[in-house]
């Protein structure tokens, strides 16, 4: 690991003062899970690493009784773990709990952060390889497309980089239609997850769109009383990322499902909003036979890899035990 | 290898101190070097009252094992590195240094973690436990114990990382179930695959607790 100096400041706004406005020389430095894996292998080369162990957005706010009784407020400095167990939360979204504590295992749960989470880099294992310049280290060539990609993303179109995003809970927050605040010099801005990541290509590009000197503050999840799941499916129970994930989210009244949202992680480079999937569903009870249609719809469109074709199947599979969990069915799998 | 865990220079020089004690400057200007806050070495920028600490070694006080220990680091040291090769804690193994294994797991704030993952100077400040802490007055704490009883361990390299982990699911809640107990350990791996005689020791450690033992 290169070595660095080391800050903590004691508020958001020393923080983002403390970060360069280009990528590559300053690092916020969270739960660290990701951040100093990258750093043993050269990936990030901070010359500063900036702490947020002490600037106090780890809470968890349930807003005001007046405005906005039912937005739900967590602070980026939450860990997995602490979303994982709360129990306001397991009530209201289950999706957001059961993803949460399914990443890792206890030990990555007690340390990774929501913000980490989002921001956290891709595991494309050409880009983890300090020796491999592929285009998001500066090289001119992505080496997954044709070669190891059975990982990798099934929506290629237009990618020039193939990677999926990492993050699991990512299509969790954009099913629930969360915000995130963000802290960057000039204030701060708020910004819909399902504005928040971006396909990159190049080294100066990250799997977000944030800023180099933005800093997540805050994701405030609005409580609709949506029904809600998030289903992986993977190799291992712990330490794996999943291979494919469905996180759904919809209204659900006189067993009609309206107001539809389903959002596949680990297929693209960024989540991906299956619109055709949602569009199946809507006003229509959730049966296997509707959900099973709304899988098949789901994965239309992908154009895999050499070796990741399986992932597609995997989409119709997550997508269908995700809607069959959300509204309470039957979980034939599980026997 | 990963040069966090070489020593650096700084330290170097200070586990060399006897050899340079032998000389009255030498032996003055390590002394020196440990104490100056050389934490605090770089200006922090006019705009900002934060002050960067390194990159040069910091000096670090940290609570091990319920006792105040005080060391010099770089700040990419890890916590793991630190207690091992400058704290002389060597309980937590280095084994796959990329929070994949389980064998450096340490208790801060009683929640287990990966201390080959976290740098030494965000520990300071936290309690920090190792598998050393499971001994009180002599008498080996209940879960290295059932280990020993269940001979739940062959090579032993991933048995203090399993030890903390469980100590930690028992503490969080005394009555978990088996099954509880197994999820709290799916962060360690055991390479010799000694799983079903560490699922003994658990069958004995949850029946204990039941019974209020
Ligand atoms: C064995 C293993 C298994 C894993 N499995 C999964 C999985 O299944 N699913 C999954 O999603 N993840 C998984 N992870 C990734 C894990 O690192 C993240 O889930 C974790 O949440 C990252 O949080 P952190 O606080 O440790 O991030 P850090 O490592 O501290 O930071 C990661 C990045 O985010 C930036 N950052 C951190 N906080 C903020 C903020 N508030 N604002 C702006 N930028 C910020 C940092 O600068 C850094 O670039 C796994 C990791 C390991 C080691
Ligand atoms: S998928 Fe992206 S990160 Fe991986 S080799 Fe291709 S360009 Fe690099
Ligand atoms: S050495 Fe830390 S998890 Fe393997
Ligand atoms: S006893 Fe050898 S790795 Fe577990």
């Amino acid at each position: 690991m290169k070595n660095f100096t080391y800050y903590r400041p004691k508020t958001a706004e020393q923080a983002v003062a403390l970060l360069d406005d280009k990528w590559g020389t300053t690092e916020l430095l969270a739960g660290g899970t990701d951040l100093l894996d990258l750093q043993k292998e050269y990936i990030a080369q901070p010359d500063k690493v900036i702490a947020l162990r002490d600037v106090g957005i780890n809470q968890l706010r349930l807003d005001g009784v007046d405005k906005k009784p039912d937005d739900f407020i967590l602070g980026a400095g939450m860990t997995l773990a602490e979303i994982a167990a709360h129990g306001g939360l397991k009530e209201a979204f289950p999706a957001l709990t059961t993803a949460a504590g399914d990443i890792g295992g206890p030990q990555i749960r007690n340390m990774g952060t929501l913000g980490g989470n989002l921001c956290q880099r891709n595991r494309c294992w050409y880009f983890r390889d300090e020796h491999t310049p592929c285009l998001l280290k500066g090289g001119d060539k992505c080496f997954a497309i044709d070669g190891e990609n059975r990982y990798h993303a099934i929506f290629t179109q237009g990618h020039k980089c193939v990677i999926v995003n990492p993050s699991t809970l990512a299509p969790v927050l954009i099913a629930l239609r969360a915000t995130a605040e963000v802290l960057g010099p000039k204030g701060k801005r708020k910004l819909k997850l399902a504005d928040f990541f971006h396909a990159p290509s190049s080294a100066s590009e990250r799997e977000h769109v944030l800023k180099p000197n933005e800093l997540v503050l805050t994701v405030t999840i609005p409580y609709p009383k949506l029904k809600n799941a998030s289903y992986e499916v993977r190799h291992k129970q712990s330490y794996d990322w999943p291979l494919v994930q469905a996180a759904v989210a919809f209204q659900y009244a006189d067993n009609k499902a309206t107001d539809v949202r389903i959002v596949l992680g680990h297929v693209a480079p960024t989540p991906h909003v299956a619109d055709a999937a949602a569009k199946a569903l809507e006003g229509k009870e959730v049966t296997e036979a509707t959900a099973s249609a709304a899988g098949e719809a789901a994965a239309q469109g992908a154009m895999p890899l050499s070796q990741n074709a399986y992932k597609v199947k995997l989409v119709s599979v997550a997508v269908k035990r995700a809607l069959l969990t959300a509204a309470g069915r039957k979980k034939y799998w599980e026997v | 290898m990963s040069d966090t865990q070489g020593r650096t220079p700084l330290e170097a020089a200070l586990s060399r101190r006897d050899f340079l004690r032998t000389t009255g400057a030498a032996a003055a200007a390590t002394a020196a070097l440990a104490e100056t806050p050389a934490a605090f070495a770089e200006a922090a920028p006019a705009n900002l009252s934060v002050k960067g600490m390194g990159p040069q070694p910091i000096k670090l006080t940290l609570d091990v094992n319920d006792a105040s220990v005080t060391t010099a680091v770089e700040p990419r040291v890890t916590l793991l590195d630190a207690l091992r090769n400058y704290l002389d804690v060597t309980g937590c193994k280095r084994v796959c240094d990329r929070g994949t294994c389980g064998a450096c797991t340490v208790m801060v704030d009683g929640k287990p973690i990966y201390s080959c993952t976290m740098l030494a100077v965000e520990a300071e400040g936290k309690k920090i436990k190792t598998a050393e802490s499971l001994i009180d007055g002599g008498k080996l704490d209940a879960v290295p114990a059932a280990f020993v009883k269940y001979d739940a361990q062959q090579c032993g390299f991933c048995t203090p990382g399993f030890v903390v982990a469980m100590r930690a699911a028992f503490d969080k809640n005394p009555r978990a179930t088996p099954a509880e107990i197994e999820e709290a350990l799916s962060g360690n791996i055991c390479r010799c695959g000694t799983y079903q005689q560490m699922r003994d020791a658990i069958a004995e450690l949850c029946n204990k607790q039941k019974k209020g033992g």
